[in-house]
């Protein structure tokens, strides 16, 4: 993992220090709402339906003991309880007050987190792939190079006030696990013909009111380009962004209006000017970066056998477990989605207990996933047993992943602002509705995510089958999407037709479950079978 | 009715303005007329709330009720965690919210 230099210690704790100031005049009277407001946004401090909500950012996700340990107890110390990780891989905590939030970014700074960047229209915590550096798949640990774009765009002047925020997301697989086309830049390490590795950009992509999938503007660009060539993107976007309609003013509404051509053309004649001023960071730092990631020291000759013979165990190991690269370990996901929780959520003890079994069972790490899970992503398949009855003990133990029980849920209005309906209770319903193994094992892959408001902050528009909430002359009321994905056959999903009351959304989720187990082929996950057929026989079933 | 909500500077807690300051119950929100704007600035300036607004309500014979959800859900907590709302042991408590 990567360690704080002093530059970045600095950094973080003067930046505590400023808040802390900032916070005090806000209390005495020397600022006022208004003059407060972009300070304590810049350091993730929102206010939301019930109290001040803090967001606190996980750097791609990754996480150490130590690290999550803090999370537990600024869980406990200064909120009520519990923490909410979220669709980006941070983590929320629903209940703060304002003058314990200097207290809570020193906490954090004594190891290594901060919550700047979590808000505001700059670039935001960069976010990666969950299996990164133990995915058998990836051509190489993303992580560097997300660190390397995360150190560029921190504090970046030229960056801090653009037209809007700013999403980026890094991956170096095939099997896209971070939504990467649905982020304002996507970048995936590639090699070429040479072998070489390099970096694949795609531009413009989004979700919320607009949804859009990113196209890809430049097929390989050299290691040693990586931050020349995104600046070159941010700068066209900073200069011709719109400004004027905040509901038009993100990337990918400049790239859709120009034309991928264009905006490209553009990009590539900034970057042309960009390689003449030499901003790129010399290639020892993206070395010095790369030795933090190095591979845990694994054994060898370790035995890749799994004693199966409990039934609970196996069902978990089937479900949420994944091929690690090295024989003898694997990949275990933490569900945070347990019949009828709440999606995301986690206790203090929980937090805690996930912090001690890192430490003893994944080389002292682990990973927020943007589906709002825990992975612990170097397990020892022989602690394996271990470590899953230790996590079914606290309630973590629920084998469902990638199938309808986890569900990808924003807070909605249960205790978002922003909100037009609540999500969660949504969620609990389908969770329980669907509860059985019989049920899980029949629809197989199932996406299914549920967005409270417009802002689709539950990637509702990238379910198999999407929930937005609506509000409907004071009432809830929630639209059905079909056919959304975000791996690398990403679509966006299709309404259906007419929204349904709380009660009704969940008739409607297994009236098109019932559809794609009546018309499946073979092996088909509901999303190929939806593909196949179009939206007719599911808008029959719904609204005959 | 017109009532007067906001936000604790120090806590965040929604707040109903009573007509001699604030309360976390909205049963305590009086009808503040076409005064909210006056309420609103003096209440800003002297710190003792921010981020107020003036929203619809109803006085019920079970207490005040504001017309919107949003606003239901902000009087009583969460509809997901009973537990942490105003009344956690009144298993009713929620049924008026939604």
């Amino acid at each position: 993992m990567y360690k704080y230099d002093q530059y970045d210690q600095q950094m973080v704790d003067t930046r505590v220090e400023e808040f802390r100031d900032q916070v005090r005049r806000r209390l005495s009277g020397e600022l006022t709402e208004e003059q407060f407001r972009p300070l304590r946004l810049q350091n993730g401090l929102y206010l939301q339906l019930h109290a001040y909500m803090l967001r606190v950012a996980v750097p791609y996700g990754t996480l150490s003991s130590q690290q999550m340990r803090m999370l537990g107890d600024i869980a406990d110390k200064y909120d009520r309880g519990y923490g909410h990780f979220t669709t980006r891989q941070n983590i929320q905590y629903n209940w703060i007050k304002l003058e314990d939030t200097p207290d809570i970014l020193a906490d954090l700074a004594t190891v290594e987190m901060h919550a700047i960047q979590t808000s505001g229209n700059c670039i935001r915590n960069i976010s990666s792939d969950q299996y990164a550096g133990a995915a058998a798949d990836e051509i190489i640990d993303p992580r560097p190079y997300a660190e390397l774009l995360r150190q560029w765009s921190s504090f970046h002047p030229e960056f801090l006030t653009l037209p809007r925020k700013f999403k980026i997301a890094v991956i170096a697989s095939e099997t896209d696990r971070a939504a990467m086309k649905l982020h304002d830049i996507g970048i995936k390490m590639v090699r070429n013909d040479a072998g070489e590795i390099g970096a694949q950009f795609y531009v413009g992509g989004g979700m919320g009111r607009t949804p859009m999938i990113g196209p890809m503007i430049r097929e390989f660009v050299p290691l040693d380009h990586l931050i020349t060539y995104s600046e070159a993107c941010l700068r066209v976007y900073n200069r011709y962004g719109r400004r004027d309609n905040k509901y038009k003013a993100r990337i990918k509404i400049l790239v859709h209006e120009l034309g991928k051509e264009e905006y490209t053309r553009q990009v590539e004649e900034e970057f042309e000017h960009l390689l003449s001023q030499g901003i790129e960071p010399p290639i020892a730092e993206l070395k010095r970066i790369m030795g933090f990631f190095q591979d845990p020291p694994f054994e060898t000759g370790l035995s890749d056998d799994l004693d199966l013979s409990d039934p609970d165990f196996r069902l978990w190991v089937d479900r949420n477990c994944e091929t690690h690269k090295t024989p003898g370990y694997i990949i275990a996901t933490v569900s945070l989605k347990p019949v009828g929780g709440i999606p995301g959520d986690a206790s203090a003890d929980q937090i805690r207990l996930m912090a001690d079994l890192g430490k003893e069972y994944s080389f002292d790490e682990m990973r927020v996933t943007h589906a709002q899970n825990i992975v612990f992503p170097h397990v020892k398949k022989a602690d394996l047993y271990a470590l899953w009855q230790k996590l079914d003990a606290a309630g973590l133990g629920t084998a469902n992943l990638d199938t309808v029980g986890d569900i990808i849920a924003c807070p909605g209005l249960d205790y978002c602002s922003l909100a037009n309906a609540r999500s969660i209770p949504v969620a609990q319903k389908i969770s329980e509705r669907f509860a059985t193994q019989e049920r899980q094992d029949a629809l197989g892959e199932m996406k299914l995510k549920i967005s409270g408001c417009i802002n689709a902050c539950g990637h509702h528009h990238a379910g198999h089958i999407g929930i937005l909430g609506v509000d409907r002359k004071g009432v809830e009321n929630y639209q059905l999407l079909l056919g959304g994905s975000e791996g690398a056959d990403t679509s966006l999903g299709q309404i259906t037709g007419p929204g349904f009351s709380e009660d009704g959304i969940v008739d409607a989720v297994e009236k098109v479950t019932e559809v794609y187990l009546r018309e499946k082929e073979g092996e088909e996950r509901f999303l190929d079978t939806y593909r196949r057929l179009g939206m007719a026989p599911f808008k029959e079933a719904l609204y005959g | 009715m017109k009532i007067l909500t906001g936000n604790d500077l120090k806590s965040g807690a929604v707040t109903w303005w009573t007509g001699e300051g604030w309360s976390l119950s909205v049963d305590d929100a009086v009808d503040v007329g076409d005064e909210s704007a006056n309420i609103i600035a003096r209440e800003e300036a002297a710190q003792r709330v921010f981020a107020a607004y003036v929203i619809d309500g109803e006085r019920t014979d079970k207490g005040v009720r504001p017309a919107h959800i949003k606003d239901r859900v902000r009087a009583l907590g969460p509809t997901v965690r009973p537990d942490l709302t105003l009344k956690p042991s009144d298993p009713d408590a929620l049924n008026w919210v939604v």
